[in-house]
């Protein structure tokens, strides 16, 4: 029981990083209809970013003294420059193929995919980078065997306070009713004076900021980052957005919750080596039984 | 006119600058807390004077100042494209066959494998060819079935004795297997739901190769079985006494000749199916799979038929792989080789067997001459990628019918 409650909370931990990429994988897809290939790479920017800017801290001694506003300095410098690089990958590689054929816009971010994860090793080098995270190691709470990190509450109630914040800019802002309203019909909303290249730039952003937001967590949570990182999770977050019903915000939540839930129980109760197939297993089952997902029902209406 | 230049000269500092800032945080914060910017403008400054060149470049096209080139240049290739018409194709093509039977006898080694590995990948691109190029089907995890055959021969070799042209038709027929077991499933979807699948099969059998240590030895790999053997015709008795004599083949240039037959097998089925009854059903399909249904084309049979016959081709390929190599392993079968596989039918031009020739041939030859440059490898195929979707969407040979879907036309 004790392992189960154990296991149950680090699933909690993962999916909630899973939820955050699988947002702008969501997200991206209900404005343009494209399988961002390169969103798991933004993911793995955002690990290397952050450690670099802590490890910057760290030599600078500001480590020691405010820990907890590196990390919140490194959070946002982090979001802001992945939401500055995903930008620029959509003017460049995505929007002169809005036209063009959705093979030919999947081909460019496929290759766009390859190429910055290869930018990323060859300006990080191949190895894996530690994260200097010790100051937030520590448990915060024990009975029994089951344990809670300190780390592992600060990526749930940080997972808790993105989500909470985009539901607000989505759903009760301008900008979010714009965004729906793009997601709907491109071009009954710029009949209605809604520029939709600034909504996709946008919605590429927040998605891109969420993506790097859950690449300092999982390198904080693991303890290193690696150029290739962004490969698998980015596939299983993906599962998760098709798990939940691809466009819809609140159906990525849910379904990465439910892959990371599945991947830890998975990993604990079968078999650990082959953790990484249960994901794409369900991603299967989904898409057969399911293609709508979840939330699928009310996609029409919904759609971010 | 001016001020599109204007527009265009924006567009290009604009971009600069934002790889500038994109590269110094990765490059100038260092962790013992110093900033730098020496190593950022480098690698800024080497980045700049390439793309600066190919700007300069692409603006005097565009205005048209590049015409006392451009012209002579199309003239002259024009002429000569009517010179090779006026010729038939099949002097060509004997040409070209009887080039590459004598090949090895002029060239050494190190060439003979390059050469090796160039028909090892048309094989491969071909195969893909046929879902991706005929079938309009995005598929990301093309190169599991290249480890299924690699496997299938490695393992029916060590268990059972069986020799590689025994081995080669159950590959195929194994890799064909695995073929419907991954296409069954998956083809109810549409096309980018596809190839998120394919790419989660594809690692599935990985991770599998991976982790079943009774079965594969896990990421050790197998060695020690045999290369491929022949037997010949031996007349030292008279020729009605002959016997049979085996022969392994250890020389490269003979297993040269065996991905050569490989090769032109393959090449023989394509080419007979894009202009068969069946290949005409996948370009139905590729072009607008609603139509054609209502055409009387069975599509869910058609699709799963050109799944089936991809992977048929890229389990031969990945049996003589492991005959040549007499090592498999789950290494050489990542997501990055079927990238790399996919890129050649890009580049080359989807659906064309003379493009995916070409692609392939640059894609192998060109890493090996810039072998200092080894590291910017994928970089390079990433940004050829991106590039080419870019500027040339078909490819640097396209294939001659191409049309768009009904899809995209009301976009």
């Amino acid at each position: 029981m004790e392992y189960f409650i154990q296991q149950l909370i680090n699933g909690l931990t993962l999916g909630g990083i899973y939820a955050l990429i699988a947002l702008g994988y969501t997200m991206v897809y209900g404005v343009i209809q494209l399988i961002n290939f390169a969103h798991g790479e933004f993911f793995a920017a955002g690990g290397y970013v952050g450690v670099i800017i802590l490890g910057y801290c760290a030599g600078k001694g500001i480590m020691e003294t405010h820990p907890w506003l590196c990390l919140a300095g490194s959070f946002v410098l982090t979001m802001g420059y992945c939401a500055f690089l995903a930008v620029g990958v959509e003017k460049v590689a995505y929007m002169p193929l809005r036209k063009q054929s959705r093979l030919a816009a999947l081909l460019s971010a496929l290759g766009m995919s390859i190429f910055l994860s290869n930018g990323l090793m060859l300006t990080q080098g191949v190895f894996d980078k530690p994260y200097p995270g010790e100051l937030f190691d520590g448990t915060l709470f024990e009975f029994g065997l089951v344990s809670i990190t300190y780390l592992q509450v600060m990526i749930v109630s940080m997972t808790i306070v993105l989500l909470v914040v985009l539901n607000i800019l989505v759903f009760k802002t301008k900008m979010g009713m714009a965004m729906r309203a793009t997601a709907q019909d491109k071009t009954m909303s710029s009949l209605v004076a809604i520029g939709s290249n600034r909504i996709i730039s946008v919605t590429f952003a927040i998605g891109a900021g969420l993506a790097a937001a859950a690449g300092i967590m999982v390198g904080l949570y693991y303890g290193s980052v690696r150029y290739d990182m962004g490969f698998i999770p980015g596939i299983k977050a993906f599962a998760a957005a098709v798990l939940g019903g691809i466009g819809n915000i609140t159906g990525a939540m849910i379904g990465g919750l439910i892959i990371g839930m599945v991947e830890i129980f998975g990993a604990g109760y079968i078999s650990g080596q082959y953790k990484d197939v249960f994901a794409f297993i369900i991603l299967i089952a989904v898409l057969y039984f399911k293609p709508t997902g979840i939330m699928g029902e009310n996609i029409d209406d919904t759609r971010v | 006119m001016i001020q599109e230049f204007k527009k265009t000269w924006k567009k290009y500092t604009i971009g600069m600058l934002w790889v500038l800032g994109l590269l110094w945080p990765l490059l100038g914060i260092h962790p013992d807390g110093t900033l730098s910017f020496e190593k950022t403008f480098t690698v800024w400054f080497y980045i700049f004077a390439g793309t600066f060149v190919f700007f300069i470049i692409y603006l005097m096209n565009q205005s048209g100042s590049l015409k006392f080139f451009t012209t002579p240049v199309s003239k002259a290739w024009e002429k000569g494209s009517v010179f090779t018409k006026t010729v038939p194709t099949w002097v060509w093509l004997l040409l070209a066959f009887v080039l590459a039977l004598i090949y090895p006898q002029f060239t050494g080694r190190y060439a003979q494998d390059v050469a090796i590995n160039v028909l090892i990948y048309v094989c491969l691109g071909l195969g893909l060819n046929i879902v991706v190029g005929l079938a309009g089907m995005l598929d990301l995890g093309y190169i599991a079935f290249y480890g299924v055959g690699a496997y299938s021969y490695a393992l029916l070799n060590m268990h059972f004795g069986m020799s590689f042209w025994v081995c080669l038709p159950f590959a195929a027929l194994f890799a064909l297997i695995a073929g419907c077991i991954v296409g069954y499933p998956t083809l109810r979807m549409r096309g980018d739901y596809l190839a998120i699948v394919t790419l989660g099969f594809g690692e599935i059998v990985r991770i599998i190769l991976n982790n079943w240590m009774e079965l594969t030895n896990g990421p050790n790999g197998i060695m020690g079985f045999d290369r491929p053997g022949i037997y010949l015709p031996n007349f030292e008795n008279g020729f009605f006494s002959m016997t049979w004599e085996h022969l392994w083949l250890k020389k490269l240039h003979l297993l040269y000749y065996v991905v050569l037959a490989l090769a032109i097998v393959t090449i023989i089925c394509i080419h007979r199916l894009n202009f068969s009854r069946v290949g005409r059903a996948w370009e139905s399909i590729r072009e607008d799979e609603t139509a054609s249904e209502l055409m009387g084309v069975n599509t869910f049979i058609y699709k799963l038929l050109a799944y089936a016959m991809g992977a048929l081709f890229a389990g031969m390929a990945g049996a003589f792989f492991s005959a040549r190599m007499r090592f498999v392993s789950p290494e050489s079968f990542t997501f990055l080789e079927s990238a790399m596989v996919l890129c050649m039918v890009v580049l080359g031009g989807m659906g064309s067997i003379p493009g995916i020739f070409l692609g392939a041939a640059a894609l192998i030859i060109l890493p090996e001459v810039f072998r200092e440059f080894e590291l910017y490898r994928m970089l390079a195929f990433g940004g050829v990628m991106v590039i080419m979707m870019l500027f040339r969407p078909e490819g640097l040979i396209p294939a001659k019918r191409v049309g768009t879907r009904s899809e995209e036309r009301e976009a």
